[in-house]
């Protein structure tokens, strides 16, 4: 009786330490407001139309700046492209090929065992191109920030004028998400920035949740792969658990 | 493990019995489980998407002139690719298949009998034959030679001469164009 | 305890010749255990099985990895998603060494709570602890590996922890980089060092093992085995017990793996190490945030009022040393404790006084997570000088003016007695 006074006792004072240090650092951070994704939770899955948008604001928009170096083109069947359709985007781009027969370099069109292309060759040309700042990587975003699909939602829409009094940096935009505030991209993202071939209306909204969702897909390829698994290796360990726990039961029950 | 101390307790029969039959049930689901937990273990020794997506791989031959040879890597092996002249594809014809170690016909070897495609490793022992460049050894029969221990192979990549037990493997390969091939 | 006489004519040969399953018969079927022990003692075995799986995807995931800075990062990005079964394998392995952790910590915690590090098994504690250390430099090398951000500056962190030592710490530090900054040299060692650890801590296992097989089990009430009737056979009652622990443990451990795979990890570690930015917070995996908390803990001008002491240590020195004192210490509980009663539960005021501990160590926890200023510097202060003077002052005080509650006569009388609660 004392033991559990004592161990409630004894968590309480924890749990209160964590409350008022909790609230302390809340209020200096803006978390980004969460968002209903389809590939949330223990049976979500990603919608393929929603991928295949995605990728074409990626593709018009953000490949200006951004790499997305983990993506080969052959992993794009995977959003529901044809093979066909794969080769015709992969022979968009030209990569490096082999050295000719005198050495000199030269190029091929892209395969599908290509990796989708970043569009600067080196970190000092991205800087070069975009005074000072370095474009990251896109592929695994959403695993890579706090906060993850939500923050990256939040920072594509949260574009804004800056609050009056504030003192921006020239050649930055104001960002309510982004730490600082502070943000070295300009908004991305405008009314019928792309034209969806689904005929959906691509307004800023649209095109961050859609592109969001591709860059969900591009950090956890495996999401879908892993829940399905998931959801039957749980099951069959709950039968499991239950019968070893009935025979622990009937095992014991001769001491007593 | 038949001879353990385990007290048995009340040993009524009903008991026991419904005892063993639970055990061996969760032993026999239990096990199952090891086993199909080790499956992805051995899955993960398996070629991998990327080794996979380099196991076809399409050429482009519009560039090889009757007679000339290119040699192309495919998993990591040469592949020789010979635009035939009608000589050779006459010659390689015409052998009795009775002269042949490993009877083959012409015919079985070739997509189109102009273009002869083979795995550019010998059949002995796994070194590159000679007989791509033009200034290259031939053999005795007009095709290949390897240098490591002399065997002879014709103008379909069959063996004539030496010690090669087989003719030289042909991959599985098709057409995808006049002169594109898609090789695995 | 007979000698079990083996029917089948192949075991008995190999028997004779080595008595590998007579060893085994005894220390794991006819292994005379407590037979009051809870599930709290399930924690041990159920350690022994996550090493083995720890060692089961780590020499899977090596055959895939390749430990070059340049190569490092995309390499373990392909076992996520080209190799098969990759991305299994790999959470598997990163979601195991933190239940490692959780298992191992409720292990001690158990251990300190019932007093199983008192004599006769003060070494069996001592090898415990050894065990503890060598997972923290096994998990320690292992989070370099996939060389993201947090991977490198956690690397760079604790590496420059090692220029304390006078005299000889910059080369020190220099020799264990391999350079002049960590890079290919180091990452490679740690890559070594990372296969070597785990089999070392195996050895270490074994000889926790024997140590414990010599004086048998601890047990909740503390007190020792007086006869028979006092334990039951380890196999079936304990293998079978540990087996339902071990399926709860897993429904757990695959939860998270299978449905939250990054939630104890941090984002940053999906960034590619860069030697030009550091993370805005450098935090270690959550196992060690006590002991950073307690490696932050001293104060700059705490130093300066001692006058002479600056000239031997500073702040940083001393911050190293209180952080593996506070394990060190740990080693010399068995002779701190002077209490002659090992269970909590006939210690009045040691079962407050742990549960204290306890909490103090949680808020270490949540103190070395957040960034050290204001409040929650303080707080870690307060929480250091607290963990010190629990095992300094209240421990050896206790054993002089606790007044322990009267013991059970021996363990089966308590188990019938009191309604056999097991």
């Amino acid at each position: 009786m004392l033991r559990s006074i004592s161990k409630i006792a004894a968590t309480a004072a924890v749990f209160v330490t964590l409350g008022v240090a909790g609230t302390v650092t809340a209020a200096e951070k803006i978390s980004p407001p969460a968002q209903d994704w389809q590939h949330a939770g223990i049976f979500g899955t990603f919608d393929r139309d929603q991928l295949q948008r995605g990728y074409q604001v990626y593709s018009e928009v953000c490949a200006a700046c951004h790499s997305l170096r983990q993506i080969y083109f052959r992993n794009l069947e995977a959003i529901g492209f044809s093979e066909n359709r794969v080769k015709a985007i992969a022979a968009e781009v030209e990569v490096a090929g082999e050295p000719d027969s005198d050495g000199e370099s030269t190029t091929r069109q892209g395969k599908p065992f290509d990796r989708i292309p970043g569009p600067y060759p080196n970190e000092q040309a991205a800087r070069a191109a975009n005074g000072g700042a370095y474009p990251p990587d896109l592929s695994l975003m959403v695993k890579a920030r706090l906060g993850g699909a939500d923050y990256l939602y939040a920072l594509l829409t949260g574009y804004g004028d800056a609050p009056q009094g504030m003192q921006m940096n020239e050649g930055m935009s104001f960002n309510e998400y982004f730490p600082g505030h502070q943000i070295a991209m300009p908004a991305p993202l405008s009314e019928d920035a792309v034209e969806y071939e689904d005929g959906t209306s691509a307004s800023v909204e649209q095109m961050a949740k859609d592109v969001t969702t591709f860059l969900a897909w591009t950090a956890e390829p495996e999401l879908e792969e892993r829940k399905r698994l998931g959801i039957k290796v749980l099951l069959f360990l709950l039968v499991l658990t239950a019968m070893t726990y009935a025979l622990k039961r009937k095992i014991w029950s001769d001491l007593h | 493990m038949a001879d353990t101390t385990v007290p048995t307790g009340h040993g009524h029969d009903e008991d026991s019995s419904r005892r063993d039959f639970l055990l061996t049930s969760t032993v026999v689901v239990g096990g199952a489980g090891v086993i199909a937990a080790a499956l992805p273990f051995i899955d993960y020794m398996n070629p991998s998407a990327d080794v996979l997506a380099l196991a076809s791989l399409e050429f482009d031959l519009s560039g090889v002139e009757e007679g000339q040879s290119i040699t192309v890597m495919w998993r990591k092996k040469p592949v020789f690719i010979r635009r035939r002249t009608s000589t050779e594809i006459k010659e390689a014809e015409e052998v009795p298949l009775s002269q042949l170690k490993d009877p083959q016909p012409d015919s079985e070897r070739v997509e189109k009998p102009e273009w002869l495609v083979m795995v550019g490793i010998c059949t002995h022992l796994g070194c590159i034959p000679k007989g791509q460049a033009p200034g290259d050894p031939k053999g005795e029969y007009g095709g290949w030679f390897c240098p490591c221990h002399g065997s002879h192979y014709d103008t379909s990549g069959r063996i004539r001469k030496g010690p090669a037990p087989r003719n030289l493997e042909v991959p599985p390969y098709e057409f995808t164009g006049d002169t594109t091939i898609l090789i695995g | 305890m007979s000698a079990p006489q083996w029917k089948n004519p192949v075991v008995k040969w190999i028997d004779h010749r080595l008595p590998i399953f007579t060893m085994t018969h005894h220390s794991l079927v006819d292994y005379p255990t407590p037979r009051n022990l809870s599930y709290w003692w399930s924690f041990g075995s159920l350690a022994g099985v996550i090493l083995v799986i720890m060692i089961a995807t780590g020499v899977f995931l090596a055959m895939h990895y390749t430990p070059h800075v340049d190569l490092a990062f995309d390499s373990v990005e392909r076992i996520m998603r080209d190799v098969n079964f990759g991305w299994l394998l790999r959470y598997l392995h990163m979601n195991g060494a933190s239940m490692f952790f959780l298992v191992v910590y409720i292990h001690i915690f158990r251990g300190l709570y019932y007093g199983s590090y008192k004599a006769p098994r003060e070494l069996l504690w001592i090898i415990g602890l050894l065990i503890f250390l060598a997972m923290m430099a096994t998990a320690f090398v292992g989070y370099t590996l996939p060389w993201g951000q947090m991977s490198f500056w956690g690397a760079t962190v604790i590496t420059n922890l090692f220029s304390v030592i006078p005299f000889f710490g910059d080369a020190i530090v220099e020799w264990l980089w391999g350079g002049f900054a960590v890079d290919n040299p180091t990452l490679n060692r740690f890559f070594s060092l990372h296969y070597l650890l785990p089999f070392i801590i195996f050895g270490l296992v074994f000889l926790h093992l024997w140590a414990l097989h010599e004086h048998k089990s601890n047990n909740p009430l503390g007190i020792d085995i007086k006869g028979p009737q006092d334990t039951i056979p380890f196999h079936p009652y304990y293998t079978v017990k540990d087996f339902f622990g071990l399926g709860v443990f897993l429904i757990i451990y695959l939860g998270f793996t299978f449905f939250a795979p990054n939630f104890f990890g941090e984002p940053d570690n999906y960034i590619e190490a860069n030697a030009l930015v550091t993370p805005a917070h450098i935090v270690p995996e959550w196992y060690f945030l006590p002991f950073y908390a307690i490696l932050r803990a001293v104060p700059d001008n705490f130093i300066d009022v001692w006058g002479i002491l600056p000239v031997i240590v500073s702040a940083k020195t001393a911050g190293v040393i209180l952080m593996f004192g506070s394990i060190v210490l740990l080693a010399f509980l068995p002779w701190l404790d002077r209490s002659r009663v090992r269970s909590a539960k006939f210690r009045p005021v040691y079962k407050y006084l742990f549960w204290l501990f306890f909490a103090d160590c949680i808020l270490l926890g949540y103190v070395g997570g957040q960034p050290a200023e204001g409040l929650m510097l303080l707080i870690g202060r307060l929480a250091t000088l607290y963990y010190f003077v629990h095992l300094l002052v209240f421990m050896p005080l206790l054993g002089k003016f606790e007044k322990a509650a009267p013991l059970p006569e021996s363990i089966s009388a308590a188990v019938t007695s009191a309604g056999a609660k097991a």
